[in-house]
């Protein structure tokens, strides 16, 4: 009993975090998307929503390949981390997370100047008389925006995976005849499976929701669904629509996150129990 | 019979300690070897050697007479039974099984056929849909073998595999193993720190201590004529003692002299001499060679085992007959019952039990269980 309430005592302030800073914004997101400016309930921002579908699909695509893109760089090169001895792998961590503690923004501002048409990539290739390049502005930059803010999210998870694997499992897969690439393939990759469901989780989440990259790489030529909610924001009369976008989104991020959780959820689940009949003997 | 694998002056070391010093072992088809010895003795190394997981420094190990050092892993005719069994966590029984079958693209139906074959081979029949690592350590165990059996190698390397199992079970696999062995033809070869389960299983057995191969031999020559004072002691109990070889046939130690059988030592050569535990006979105090007292007395269900101070020195000596503690007693020796061997580097380490205590036995035991290079 007495256990108990220091317990409730102890979990209070986040507690107490939790409903101001994220149930009550979740009631708020709920409750302007079922309303109009007035105050009064109406449907009509769920309906207004199809005119947005264009938008939803090219964010969609594009965090999609981004995503994509991320893992086939990324896995290669937590596959190589993992492989590297002690001192390499802090090396390699340092370089991996030092990007991170610099702001997203700033970053994706500093990637500006370099990709831009007078920018520093394009002054060294006309300096070098070779063709300037058009960057900023297509979708391409955009993808490049995300891959190169979100790829650490990508490979960390991955890393720690791949590290967990028992080193025999490696061993046994080449006695039992497995070369490299099928060790990979075989025993690896499977065993990584929750370490790449979170990874896509982490870069595809912060993807699909992004704003400032498509507006600072996109230059402003198109719009993905981060940049329609905050602009409906920036003028009280449309908070309604921008929530209940923001609401459709929520929804679709949560669909996805469960469907990835199943395939995590399997992995998480043999792995504990291998725990247990490591201990269990 | 026909040698499959060879080792010639192997050496090894990690981070400059020599771990292999000098490994030459010959290994003929379809026996069962087992490599034995205390942890870190180096024995885990040479089977990883020639399992293709480490490269010696320098030597030669060949298969079929072909030297194979630089022949990785997968290539070899050789599969491992691992410490621990390293199952795939994300393949149910049937896959592990069937994972080499897979790789050679055999065809579905005969690796329905192969498996099945396996898992009754193993007594797993229907355990083929069961998540491995739901599967209890002797299961676990029977799955690591069929797995490696399925693609036929020639050598089966097997690293401690009955270590995590209970006694009553690790009995059980041992027959099994051996019958697996027999059947199957398949050459075995087993390391292990356990001397019981060493004399039971084996062919012949290397024994080996800080990475030299110390005797090889069948499970009753090395237990019989031990070469030095680390086989005696680490192969059953031994009471080993400082002597002087006369000349053939008669040996002076414990301040008397005795009659044997061995012979071939130099005049007046300094020796050890073994005798083992259940080869001394009580007698009569006046009609002992020896007399002593009977410090301590331990009741171990076939027989007693007493701990016997002989002038300074105490021997183990077990018998079915009772002599309570304190009692003098005489000793009897059968000249047969006396061993010599030659002065080595563990003379005078091993085989004086002052300060025996089966307490300590066990400790020691249950160290070498930990894992090893």
């Amino acid at each position: 009993m007495k256990k108990s309430a220091k317990g409730s005592f102890v979990a209070a302030p986040h507690l107490v975090w939790c409903v101001l800073f994220i149930i009550a914004p979740l009631l708020f997101v709920i409750y302007y998307s079922f309303t109009d400016s007035e105050g009064a309930f109406t449907l009509d921002n769920i309906l207004a929503l199809p005119e947005y579908g264009d938008i939803f699909l090219t964010s969609i695509e594009m965090s999609i390949i981004a995503t994509f893109l991320c893992f086939l760089v990324g896995y290669p090169l937590a596959y190589f981390i993992s492989r590297s001895s002690e001192r390499q792998k802090k090396v390699y961590m340092i370089l991996l997370m030092l990007p991170m503690w610099t702001n997203l923004l700033i970053r994706t501002y500093s990637m500006m100047a370099i990709l831009d048409d007078g920018g520093f990539l394009n002054s060294i290739l006309t300096a070098l008389d070779l063709a300037p390049v058009h960057i900023v502005g297509t979708k391409g930059a955009v993808i490049f925006g995300m891959v190169y803010d979100f790829f650490p999210y990508m490979v960390l998870p991955i890393y720690t995976a791949i590290t967990k694997i028992d080193h025999r499992l490696i061993e046994a897969a080449a006695d039992l005849g497995c070369n490299s690439a099928q060790t990979m393939l075989r025993v690896i990759l499977p065993l990584s499976r929750s370490g790449i469901v979170s990874g896509i989780t982490m870069v595809f989440v912060p993807s699909i929701s992004t704003f400032y990259i498509s507006q600072k790489l996109g230059g402003g030529t198109f719009e993905l669904i981060g940049d329609t909610i905050e602009r409906q924001f920036q003028s009280y009369s449309t908070y309604n629509i921008g929530a209940a976008i923001s609401l459709v989104m929520m929804i679709l991020i949560l669909i996805s996150l469960a469907v990835m959780n199943r395939f995590s959820d399997e992995d998480a689940g043999s792995a504990g129990a291998a725990r247990i009949a490591g201990t269990g003997k | 019979m026909e040698k499959i694998i060879e080792l010639h002056n192997i050496i090894k070391e990690f981070d400059g300690e020599r771990i292999l010093d000098n490994i030459d072992l010959d290994i003929y088809d379809k026996e069962f070897i087992t490599i034995l010895g205390p942890s870190g003795c180096g024995k885990t190394t040479t089977l990883r050697i020639i399992g293709g997981f480490e490269t010696p420094d320098s030597g030669e190990c060949r298969f079929d007479g072909k030297v194979i050092n630089d022949v990785p892993a997968y290539r070899r005719h050789v599969n491992t039974v691992f410490q621990k069994y390293a199952l795939f966590p994300h393949l149910n029984v049937f896959e592990n099984i069937a994972f080499a079958l897979r790789l050679q693209k055999v065809p579905e139906d005969e690796i329905i056929r192969r498996v099945r074959e396996m898992l009754d081979m193993v007594a797993l029949r229907g355990f083929e849909h069961k998540n491995v690592n739901y599967l209890s350590g002797g299961q676990q165990q029977r799955v690591a073998i069929a797995r490696a059996l399925i693609s036929q190698p020639r050598v089966l390397l097997l690293d401690e595999p009955l270590g995590a199992l209970d006694l009553k079970l690790r009995k059980d696999m041992q027959n099994e193993l051996k019958n697996i062995q027999q059947r199957t033809g398949i050459t075995f070869i087993y390391v292990t720190h356990d001397q019981e389960e060493a004399l039971t299983m084996s062919d012949p057995v290397v024994v080996m201590a800080d990475g030299k191969i110390q005797q090889v031999g069948t499970p009753i020559d090395i237990y019989n004529e031990p070469v030095n004072a680390f086989v005696a002691d680490f192969i059953g109990e031994s009471n080993i003692l400082d002597g002087v070889m006369l000349e053939d046939g008669r040996v002076r130690f414990s301040g008397r002299e005795f009659v044997c059988v061995d012979g071939g030592f130099e005049k007046n050569e300094p020796v050890d001499v073994v005798v083992r535990p259940e080869d001394v006979d009580f007698v009569a105090p006046e009609k002992g060679m020896l007399t002593g007292v009977v410090s301590s007395v331990t009741f171990k269900g076939v027989h007693y085992e007493f701990i016997v101070d002989i002038g300074g020195f105490k021997w183990m000596i077990q018998s079915t007959d009772f002599v309570d503690q304190n009692e003098k007693i005489g000793l009897s020796i059968d000249p047969d019952a006396i061993h010599i061997m030659h002065k080595s580097e563990y003379s005078g380490k091993y085989g004086d039990y002052s300060s025996f205590s089966d307490e300590l036995d066990e400790l020691s035991n249950a160290d070498t269980v930990e894992e090893e290079l």
